[in-house]
Order: C-alpha cells, then sequence, then structure tokens
C-alpha cells in the first residue's frame, strides 16, 4: 500500500479549478518527481496534500486514512512536512527560532533532530542567531527543509527547492535530498529541473493542465521522446 | 524647567500610549486588521476596575489585576462572538465590524456608569516636589509599570514557545499553519496579551485624569500613530513610536495652545505615512 495517494483529485483557489484530475501515489521511502509546464498545477496538486487548496473532487489518503480537506495543522500533525517554494522561512525569526517553530508540535526533547538538520546544513549553525530574512537564497531554502526535518517527517513536499539557485546551490540540494531519502523519509519532489530530479527519483509524473499526462521510472521518463522534448530541454 | 516638567509628563502619556500601541500592533500583526476597539477596551478596563473598587471596598491597585483578568477574557469573547466568524473576509471588513464593537463597548460603558467624570478614589493627592519638578506617587508608578510590563511583553515574545510562534504568525500565517503551529491558540494569546494591556492602560489614564466613557477613545488614535510610527505589526516599535507621540504631544504645549496636543499625533501619524509608510525604524525591506 502507498503512503500518500492522490485519486483524481480536481480543486484550486477560490472558484478556478487548476487541477482536473490528477492521480498520484508515493510509496513508503521513495522519492517521486513531479514535473510539468508551468501553470500545469505541480505546486498546486502538492499543496492539496497539504489542505491549502480547495479540493472539490476526489480523495487524498495518506497512510490509510482519508485527508481531504483535512486543516494544514492537522495535516502536519500526521508528520507532512511541507516546504513551500517561496516565502518558506519566518524572516524575522533568527535560524534556530525556525527550526523550533518546525518542532511546534512536538512535546519531546528535539535537540537531537537540530544537531541532525545542522549536519545537513552547517552552514547554519554559524547563523543560528541570525534572523532567516537576512541569509541569501540557498541558506534560506536550508532552513526552510530543517525546519520540515524538525517533525522528523514520514513524508517530505518539496516544492522546488532548487528553483533559482546557482548549479553548485543545486546539486547539493538534490545529495540532501537523497540523505534524507535515505533514512527512511518518503519525498514528494516538484521541479523544473526535471532531468536531475528525475535522476535522483524513484518515479516520475508529468502534469500537463492540471492532469497527468505520463508516469514512469525515472529513467523511463528520461529516456522518453516526448517528454525529453517537452521538459528536458530536447 | 517647563522642558523638563513637560517631558515628564511626555514619559506617563508615552506610557499610556505604548501600552495600547504595542496591542494595537500585536492585534494587527497577527490577525491583519486595525482593531478600532482598542480605545474602548481600554476605557472598559478602567471602569471595570471602578466597579471592583466600589463593590470590594478594595484600593484601585488590588483592582487593577481583576479588571486586566476580566478585560483580557472579554476580548477572547468578542473575538469568539464576532472576529473569529469573519477571519475568512477581507481585512476592511473585521475593521469595520471593529468599528461596530467598539460603539457597543463604549455604550454600555455609558449605559451602566452615566456620563459624568468619575475618580477611583476621592480627594486630591498632592505631587511629590523636587528640583522644581511635580510628580504624583501614582505617575511614577505608571511608568515603572508599564516599562516593565512591556519589558515582560518583550521578554514573553522572545523566549516562550508561544511568544515565538506570535512572532511566526505574524511574519506568514499559512507557513505557520503548515508547520504545525496552533494558530487559534496564537490568536487567543494576542487577545488576552491585548486585552491585559488596554485594562491597564485604561487604569493608569483614569489615575492620571479621571473616568470618563471616552477615555480610551481619546486615546485611541494616539495609539494608532505610535504603532504606525514604529511600523505597525512591530510591537516593540510601536514602544519607541509612543516615546516620540507622547514626548511630542506634551512638548508642543510649550508653545502651542494645550487643544493642539492631539493634532501633533496626527501630523506626525501622516508626515511618517506619507514618508516611511512602513514606519520610521523599519528597515529597507527585501
Amino acid at each position: 500500500m502507498s503512503l500518500l495517494a492522490l485519486e483524481d483529485v480536481r480543486g484550486g483557489y477560490g472558484e478556478v479549478d487548476v487541477l482536473n484530475g490528477v492521480s498520484l501515489t508515493v510509496g513508503e521511502g521513495e522519492i517521486v518527481v513531479v514535473i510539468g509546464p508551468n501553470g500545469a498545477g505541480k505546486s498546486t496538486a502538492m499543496k492539496a496534500v497539504t489542505g491549502l487548496v480547495n479540493v472539490r473532487g476526489g480523495r487524498i489518503v495518506f497512510a490509510g486514512e482519508d485527508i481531504t480537506g483535512a486543516r494544514t495543522d492537522a495535516v502536519a500533525r500526521r508528520r507532512v512536512c511541507y516546504v513551500p517554494q517561496e516565502k518558506n522561512v519566518f524572516p524575522s525569526l533568527t535560524v534556530e527560532e525556525n527550526l523550533e517553530m518546525g518542532a511546534y508540535l512536538r512535546r519531546d526533547d528535539f535537540g537531537r533532530e537540530l544537531a541532525a538538520v545542522f549536519d545537513l546544513f552547517p552552514p547554519l549553525k554559524d547563523k543560528r542567531r541570525q534572523p532567516a530574512g537576512s541569509l541569501s537564497g540557498g541558506q534560506r531554502q536550508m532552513v526552510a527543509m530543517g525546519r520540515a526535518l524538525m517533525l522528523q517527517p514520514r513524508l517530505l513536499l518539496l516544492d522546488e527547492p532548487t528553483a533559482g539557485l546557482s548549479p553548485k546551490f543545486r546539486e547539493m540540494i538534490f545529495e540532501r535530498i537523497q540523505a534524507i531519502n535515505r533514512t527512511g523519509v518518503s519525498v514528494l519532489l516538484v521541479e523544473q529541473n526535471a532531468r536531475e530530479a528525475l535522476g535522483i527519483a524513484a518515479r516520475g509524473y508529468v502534469l500537463v493542465m492540471g492532469r497527468n499526462r505520463h508516469e514512469g521510472s525515472g529513467a523511463l521518463l528520461l529516456a522518453d521522446r516526448e517528454v525529453a522534448t517537452m521538459f528536458l530541454g530536447g | 524647567m517647563d522642558i523638563v516638567q513637560a517631558i515628564l509628563y511626555g514619559l506617563i502619556l508615552s506610557s499610556i500610549f505604548a501600552l495600547g500601541a504595542v496591542g494595537v500592533s500585536l492585534i494587527f500583526g497577527i490577525l491583519r486588521f486595525a482593531h478600532f476597539a482598542h480605545g474602548d477596551m481600554v476605557t472598559l478596563g478602567a471602569y471595570l476596575a471602578l466597579a471592583v473598587v466600589t463593590l470590594g471596598q478594595v484600593s484601585v491597585w488590588l483592582a487593577l489585576p481583576v479588571a486586566v483578568l476580566v478585560t483580557a477574557g472579554a476580548a477572547i469573547a468578542v473575538d469568539h462572538v464576532v472576529y473569529r466568524r469573519l477571519r475568512r473576509t477581507r481585512p476592511v471588513i473585521l475593521f469595520l465590524a471593529s468599528v461596530g464593537v467598539a460603539f457597543v463597548l463604549r455604550n454600555l460603558v455609558l449605559g451602566i456608569w452615566g456620563p459624568q467624570n468619575l475618580v477611583y478614589e476621592p480627594g486630591i493627592k498632592l505631587p511629590m516636589q523636587f528640583a522644581g519638578l511635580r510628580l504624583k506617587i501614582d505617575q511614577l508608578v505608571i511608568i515603572v509599570a508599564s516599562i516593565a510590563l512591556i519589558s515582560g511583553l518583550a521578554l514573553f515574545l522572545r523566549m516562550t514557545k508561544i511568544g515565538k510562534a506570535m512572532r511566526a504568525m505574524s511574519d506568514d500565517p499559512d507557513l505557520a499553519r503548515v508547520s504545525g503551529i496552533d494558530t487559534d491558540a496564537v490568536v487567543r494569546w494576542t487577545w488576552v496579551l491585548g486585552g491585559a494591556l488596554a485594562a491597564t492602560a485604561g487604569v493608569f489614564h483614569a489615575l492620571d485624569t479621571r473616568l470618563q466613557p471616552t477615555l480610551g477613545w481619546d486615546l485611541l488614535l494616539g495609539f494608532f500613530a505610535a504603532a504606525i510610527l514604529g511600523g505597525i505589526g512591530r510591537p516593540m516599535g510601536a514602544i519607541a513610536g509612543a516615546l516620540v507621540i507622547g514626548l511630542a504631544s506634551e512638548l508642543s504645549t510649550l508653545f502651542l495652545p494645550p487643544v493642539y496636543r492631539s493634532a501633533v499625533a496626527f501630523v506626525l501619524m501622516i508626515a511618517v505615512l506619507l514618508i516611511r509608510p512602513t514606519g520610521i525604524f523599519a528597515e529597507a525591506r527585501r
């Protein structure tokens, strides 16, 4: 049984539907990538899981439980942790306070996770007392991912974590995602940098116009001629 | 000496402005609307203390904590009955609802206690004199207690889990929800703190002047001017804003007729809105 399943999900913001029937699954321990052109509903599909989108049709199931239309904090309580593409840190809070907010739901000691995040992203350790708003884009992305890791997620939802980053940072983020995944965290990843993302993914989905267009293993999609010409730059 | 005396009076006014402005700023940051009923919450606090003084035959200092608790409770109740239902609408609707709440509160006070001036304890208290300066013991307590309370609030926002969550929600409500922050609890704490500080401001101002149904309403402009000056949504900026507004208002009486006192606050507020709408202390926005 898959950890997360979207079944024919329809919905969007306000009255406008962005999703016209999206289905996908993430298995336990998998990295799954969603690619597609701008406006295809990739980010919206991910946000639908977190309860930030009005879902008007279909079902979202996490770990066997129907979470369609669940409150955002209730989704977090199931340890589904979402990292938005933009506005993914609390700018006036320090790096350490950002990480503490990630652990808001925990009653136990989270010193170990804090140390683990600093191990994963060493630059954050020196900047722990600085406001997150003063950091560079790459460092903010580290804070954002670190915040999500504080809750010991079962599923990590990453919305274009490498957008706007230099190739060096991009490579580093992809490598860290794999490291996080190796600790047993399942990952759903929305990406523009499709080639690199499919390279680390077990499976991938291509969305177009709020619908599934292709799906398959990362290697299969990378080899697909149509996918290649449309999304991988030939 | 007149200047020093005016600065002293300015500090008293600043203290009262700060207690209210911090609440206005906190509420704006977290609930995203200008809480127009804040002045009348101040009035309510002042009169609740009077009720305790009259009914319990106790000193106003004993009545103060009771008034603070009841006002905080009233703030949560109003939020529950009125604002909570409007949370998903636009800020202007919440603002207008708070205008309605302001009228209800003021007329409630007017209906129960009447329009006349009242005091907590009859009799005239003579000010202490030193080096030609006059200061009543109450006024000294007002300044010291306000500094202590606001320092306490600053520590609360820095050190406690819920305080940090309040700052987080003020930064980004959606990200706060995504992180699992209990935003309902944050909202409740916002009203508790805003209401408590408002009641304190009311009792202090009534001690310094007298009880009057428009007591808080007359202060509201100063609250907003101070909050805007400090950059609305930044409670700690509001303190500096309150100092500027309070001192400027009192110092203006040295060369302007005292009736223009609140006009000075207005002019300062408009000037800041025109020149630096994010507040005089705001760093360049990223």
